[in-house]
């Protein structure tokens, strides 16, 4: 019993923080099941492809591959350059993945951008198991996300929206983290960094293609700015 | 038209593209090897620079020359965090600064 009461206990204090990632997963989950129900797709496509995928953004361009010429190799490729940005995320974690046994996996696997966000910005509190937090962290995303597509895959038709602009919940969500993470920290080289190489390339570069340049443009400040930055403290935590 | 088999390969090679962006850094850098200073030192630093990306993720799709110039985004981008730095209560900042943009973009920037 005494390992179900260390479950509860993190999972109570892991659901408040996916809260609003609830209601952003639930909306833009249905908008991609409608979505794909609209390029003719059956439910089970959204359904699959997000349980399977679970990456909302690559999960919008796969629909648009899917209606284009066979060409496997072009998708990898297409697939590995959006998601590119993954391989920081991993860079990042792999300190706090350490030791949290089989359920490593799947907190790898289901790494996208806003389980990323919690699980490292996120104190988890004093007593709870810090892997099941994140466990379940990872997991409830994952559900919304699933259950959202199944509901716009299965009832898309049916829906009419009145909910214009609740999209933004995810950028709210992001510009939180970011402020937290500022309030939290004495230094902000890096996150300077990342504000402001990320948006010189949104400029330079346009949305389709800026990321790519702003990863590797951060990591060269980053490596340059590595002395200074180890000399100071660099508390990120 | 894919035929079925073929998009299921294409679903596939997606799946494994994203699975392998997730799992490379911890196949290079496995727990039980000591990871070099350089990666240590990305793992500690980088996790605030990516939080930026992502906030500028955000507005990948706005264009500052046409529609409504982003001014909605940044405007309601500024209200949430000002909220919080004033009152520091996620669910607050997340939900006004949600709420902000779909009024202005359902009844003040049509």
């Amino acid at each position: 019993m005494k390992n179900n009461n260390h479950l509860r206990a993190a999972f109570r204090a892991a659901f408040p923080h996916t809260i609003p990632i609830m209601a952003g997963f639930l909306f833009l989950g249905i908008a991609y099941g409608i979505f794909m129900n609209s390029l003719g797709f059956s439910a089970i496509f959204p359904i699959l492809m997000s349980m399977l995928i679970f990456a909302g953004s690559m999960e919008f361009v796969a629909a648009n591959l899917l209606l284009l010429a066979f060409n496997p190799v072009q998708a990898l490729l297409l697939t590995l350059m959006v998601n590119a940005r993954h391989l920081f995320y991993g860079i990042s974690m792999l300190d706090k993945f350490k030791g949290t046994g089989k359920k490593k996996n799947y907190l790898i696997f289901g790494m996208c951008d806003e389980s990323f966000a919690i699980n490292s910005s996120v104190k988890v509190p004093e007593g709870i198991d810090k892997g099941w937090f994140m466990f379940f962290v990872t997991l409830l995303n994952h559900s919304y996300w699933v259950t959202g597509s199944a509901i716009g895959g299965l009832f898309g038709s049916m829906i009419t929206f009145s909910t214009e602009g609740l999209e933004f919940v995810m950028t709210a969500l992001f510009v939180v983290i970011f402020t937290e993470q500022w309030m939290s920290q004495k230094r902000h080289l890096s996150a300077l960094t990342g504000i402001g190489i990320s948006a010189a390339c949104l400029i330079l570069f346009g949305g389709e293609r800026f990321i790519i340049p702003a990863m590797l443009g951060i990591l060269g400040v980053l490596t340059l700015m590595r002395k200074p930055l180890e000399k100071g403290e660099v508390s990120t935590a | 038209m894919m035929t079925t088999e073929q998009q299921v390969i294409t679903i596939g090679m997606i799946i494994l593209g994203t699975v392998l962006t997730r799992f490379i850094p911890f196949w290079l850098f496995p727990a039980d090897k000591p990871t070099p200073a350089y990666i240590q030192y990305l793992g500690k630093v980088l996790p605030a620079a990516v939080i930026g990306l992502l906030v500028i993720y955000c507005f990948k799709d706005v264009s500052l020359t046409a529609g409504n110039r982003g001014i909605p985004e940044l405007l309601c981008a500024g209200i949430t965090m000002l909220l919080h730095f004033w009152k520091r209560s996620m669910l607050l900042s997340i939900a006004a600064g949600t709420i902000s943009y779909m009024v202005m973009v359902q009844m003040v920037f049509q």
